[in-house]
């Protein structure tokens, strides 16, 4: 279960240059500034854009191969597309624009019920109305739904809230997550917001100047030193995690991470139910000792990776292994690292002061 | 009161101008969709070819085509050929001159139509398994409708207004080629004001009436 792209596509002042092997379930993002070939490289997958060379293959069916003149035509590929602008057909309802790839898919090919669709993304009482009636958060809403309606072997997704205020991105994400958890999709979603891409991907692809410089897990890409993403602000790690139990008293509930257990703030989740966990590196503290007597409760031990240099340069970056492949990140400044001699091989405890489960 | 021959030439305009704007959106939607979506370098000479006639005194375009079509011109050995003998002076000889005549009326406003819809739409079809000519009659024509409204009443309009070319082409041949512009010019040179006034108020009234229907629906499409 894979997918594998290798595009060539030169513009005058642009070149996309890519090789790479995606894996052919759960999201991977593909992540970077603008202007560093996102789009055209979704574009190329969908076969909107004719690259110079290309060769494409979705979980062992080829789309596309030059070498052997082989094109399969957008129309005929079986994905499903969500555009940053929603673009729905406004001379259709919204449930004539849910028909319009519904009744091109070949009865055969389709997976997906229109009621589970309609149901999973709310648009229900929305069905009779035109786009132009239609906030744009419902009209994004109803882009998605539209493009899975086909029931596609492969949801591309470029930028879809990047239209959207916060509040309707607000809206809109938790059906994402949704979308992650309850459908066998493999989408790639592109986004150059670091939030988005901590919430919904489990691999990222990080592309700059028309070239792919890194992919990987998500983790491992969002605390890799030689990317900018761990110089940001709101650089953080996430960990995969399982409710493990609630604490009613306290208003809590317990998650279980690869390496011990962690408290966060009370979540409707059932017990047994997976989740993430994202740990902001301004939130990590480090520590010799285990201490007692502190009300930072979530407490975990680490070896020290490296430390490196942050754009503050009062700041340090810290890389923690947590063990069992889980990486942390912490920042802290450089007066602590030298009074604690914090160096590699070092063994740490990790303070955790904030702890934000993810869906 | 109009006369049986002012009947006969209204009820010829009326022929002439359905025809021709019947024939005018069938060629001319494909001539504009690839006006519209082409980068190719003869994007300029094709729309500037179609755009002639708005800037062309209509005598010019009438002569040429007189000569083309005429017994030694290169239409008329042709249609002389297939055996359908010379177009001047005939009713589907108005028709052709009437085609070419009314063309930007037509191209103009559903190229300006099909360019205002964009690449967009037709993306969004193709992701959604529509092929190209399905995602051009499902997708771009219902978008282009007031476009196509628009085209339509023009190039109606346009070629009831017509005079010259067909005065160069046509001659005025009662029930053939005798149209109201020239009936209304032959009222005028026999001094009968009255019957030229009941046909050339009637035209103003027309003219009114198609442009009143023009701007209404132009409205009412923008607010969709």
């Amino acid at each position: 279960m894979s997918i594998e792209a290798r595009f060539r596509l030169d513009y005058p002042d642009f070149t996309l240059d890519v090789n790479l092997t995606l894996p052919g379930v759960g999201v991977t993002a593909l992540f970077g500034p603008s202007g560093s070939g996102k789009t055209s490289l979704l574009r190329c997958v969908a076969g909107l854009e004719r690259a110079t060379s290309g060769y494409l293959t979705v979980n062992g069916q080829v789309w596309q191969d030059d070498a052997r003149r082989l094109f399969t035509p957008t129309h005929r590929r079986p994905l499903g597309y969500v555009f940053q602008e929603a673009s729905l057909f406004s001379h259709l309802s919204v449930h004539r624009n849910l028909d319009f790839g519904l009744k091109r898919t070949p009865v055969a090919e389709r997976r997906v019920g229109l009621e589970q669709i309609i149901a999973l993304l709310g648009i229900g009482p929305l069905l009779d109305r035109r786009p132009a009636h239609l906030s744009g958060g419902e009209r994004q809403r109803v882009a998605i739904a539209r493009a899975l309606a086909t029931s596609p072997r492969l949801l591309l997704m470029d930028e879809p809230l990047a239209a959207l205020d916060l509040k309707r991105k607000g809206e809109i994400l938790p059906y994402l997550e949704r979308l992650h958890s309850e459908l066998d999709i493999p989408v790639l979603y592109v986004s150059h917001s670091p939030d988005e891409v901590a919430r919904l991907a489990d691999h990222v692809v990080y592309l700059e100047a028309g070239r792919a410089h890194a992919a990987g897990p998500l983790n491992e890409i969002l605390t890799r030193p030689d990317l900018p993403l761990v110089h940001l602000d709101e650089a953080a790690a996430v960990l995969d995690a399982r409710v493990a139990g609630h604490d009613e008293v306290y208003h809590l509930t317990e998650v279980s991470i690869p390496c011990g257990r962690l408290a966060v703030s009370h979540s409707a989740l059932p017990v047994g139910a997976p989740t993430r966990v994202r740990i902001h590196a301004r939130d990590v503290s480090l520590a010799l000792q285990p201490s007692e007597r502190s009300s930072i409760q979530n407490v975990l031990p680490a070896t020290v990776l490296d430390v490196q240099g942050d754009h503050d340069p009062a700041q340090a970056l810290v890389r923690l292994d947590l063990g069992n492949g889980a990486i942390l990140l912490a920042r802290i400044t450089w007066r602590s690292v030298a009074h604690l001699g914090i160096a590699p091989g070092i063994r740490v405890y990790a303070q955790v002061k904030s702890v934000a489960l993810m869906d | 009161m109009p006369s049986d021959v002012d009947l006969a030439a209204v009820w010829l305009t009326l022929k002439l101008a359905t025809v021709t704007t019947l024939i005018l959106l069938i060629i001319g939607t494909p001539i504009a969709w690839w006006l519209a979506r082409t980068r190719s370098w003869f994007k300029g000479p094709v729309g500037a070819v179609v755009a002639l006639p708005l800037v062309l005194p209509p005598t010019v375009l009438g002569f040429y085509l007189l000569v083309a079509m005429g017994p030694h011109g290169p239409v008329g050995q042709l249609t002389q050929s297939l055996g359908l003998g010379v177009l001047p002076f005939t009713f589907p000889g108005l028709v052709v001159a009437s085609v070419l005549y009314s063309m930007p009326f037509v191209v103009q406003p559903l190229q300006q139509a099909f360019e205002a819809i964009g690449a967009r739409p037709l993306e969004v079809a193709a992701t959604l398994r529509a092929n190209h000519w399905d995602a051009f009659f499902t997708v771009a024509v219902p978008l282009a409708k007031p476009g196509f409204i628009t085209a339509a009443i023009l190039g109606f309009a346009h070629t009831v207004g017509e005079f010259g070319v067909v005065l160069m082409i046509g001659g005025n041949i009662p029930n053939k080629t005798r149209v109201v512009s020239v009936q209304i010019y032959d009222h005028v040179e026999a001094m009968e004001y009255a019957q030229a006034h009941w046909l050339a108020g009637g035209m103003v009234v027309f003219a009114f009436l198609v442009l009143l229907a023009l701007y209404t629906l132009n409205r009412t499409g923008r607010n969709l």
